[in-house]
């Protein structure tokens, strides 16, 4: 059953990345990477967020919206490819600006999903 | 020397709507795109789940099975990117499905960042900046490496093929 909610989470998440990865390029064009770093962040939120629930990693709204919607929803394989492309095209602040920029995002959105919806719940 | 990429060619592995073919590619494949990148990321998380089921993590230890999918989900990538971009025509659903879908349901950010901030407890603040750095510098090595192994391979395969030609 776990295994049916990480993938259908999935299965909406990875196409969303790609939808709104998409709709970020054609809203800002230019050479950084926006449209990952943005579901990085958000996925990150959310994420986030859920940990600061309590809930255990095999309940079933973590498997369906955390491990499944937020982990395809974010990606490293693709932000690692961008940094090196990146470099390899000489942008090299660019592509230094894209691994500290996502970090910091990530963690700060991270930190911030877990405190906001801690205190809720709390 | 290792051939380098073109400067045309896309930066964004998932859509870079700088090259023509992929800014119009949900409305030519009747959104089979958006199906198969569905599909692919659906099967990618779940290798990613069966991998941290294997390696589960305690609290307050090193992230491996994150480190691991992170790592090798950037090695397959660049592999993968150069594969269909430099050596092979592709089919058009390849790189939705294999990059966008399994490698970018296998590998996640999210979980990185909520590993790194459950590590920064006083007793494990210098394991969380090991985690945070190792990732970061592995995995751009490992897509790298992978690219430069892709071109490798291509750069051989079409030496050994244009010595034949020349023998013959």
């Amino acid at each position: 059953m776990t295994a049916v909610l990480v993938f259908l989470g999935a299965a909406i998440g990875a196409p969303a990345r790609y939808l709104a990865d998409r709709a970020v390029q054609n809203r800002h064009d230019s050479g950084f990477p926006w449209g990952t770093l943005s579901v990085n962040a958000l996925g990150s939120l959310v994420l986030g967020g859920l940990s600061g629930t309590g809930l255990g990693s095999s309940s079933p709204v973590m498997a369906l919206l955390g491990v499944g919607f937020c982990g395809a929803l974010t990606t490293f394989s693709t932000f690692g490819f961008e940094t090196v492309r990146l470099a390899e095209d000489r942008a090299h602040l660019r592509a230094a600006a894209n691994i500290v920029v996502s970090v910091v995002a990530a963690v700060g959105a991270a930190s911030l999903g877990h405190a906001a919806v801690h205190a809720l719940v709390a | 020397m290792t051939p380098r990429a073109q400067p045309d060619e896309p930066v964004d592995p998932d859509v870079d709507v700088h090259v023509p073919d992929q800014r119009t590619e949900i409305s030519r494949t009747r959104g089979a795109v958006l199906a198969v990148i569905g599909l692919g990321g659906g099967l990618g998380a779940l290798a990613r789940y069966g991998m941290s089921q294997a390696l589960p993590t305690a609290p307050g230890r090193f992230p491996w099975a994150t480190f691991a999918e992170n790592v090798l989900g950037c090695l397959l990538i660049g592999v993968l990117m150069v594969l269909v971009t430099e050596v092979w025509t592709a089919h058009r659903l390849v790189r939705p499905f294999l990059g966008v879908g399994v490698l970018g349901g296998f590998t996640t950010f999210s979980t990185y960042a909520v590993e790194f901030r459950e590590l920064l407890q006083p007793e494990s603040v210098p394991l969380a900046f090991a985690y945070l750095g190792a990732t970061m510098l592995c995995a751009l090595l490992a897509a790298l490496l992978g690219m430069w192994l892709a071109r490798s391979l291509a750069a051989r395969k079409s030496a050994v093929a244009s010595a034949e030609r020349s023998r013959s």
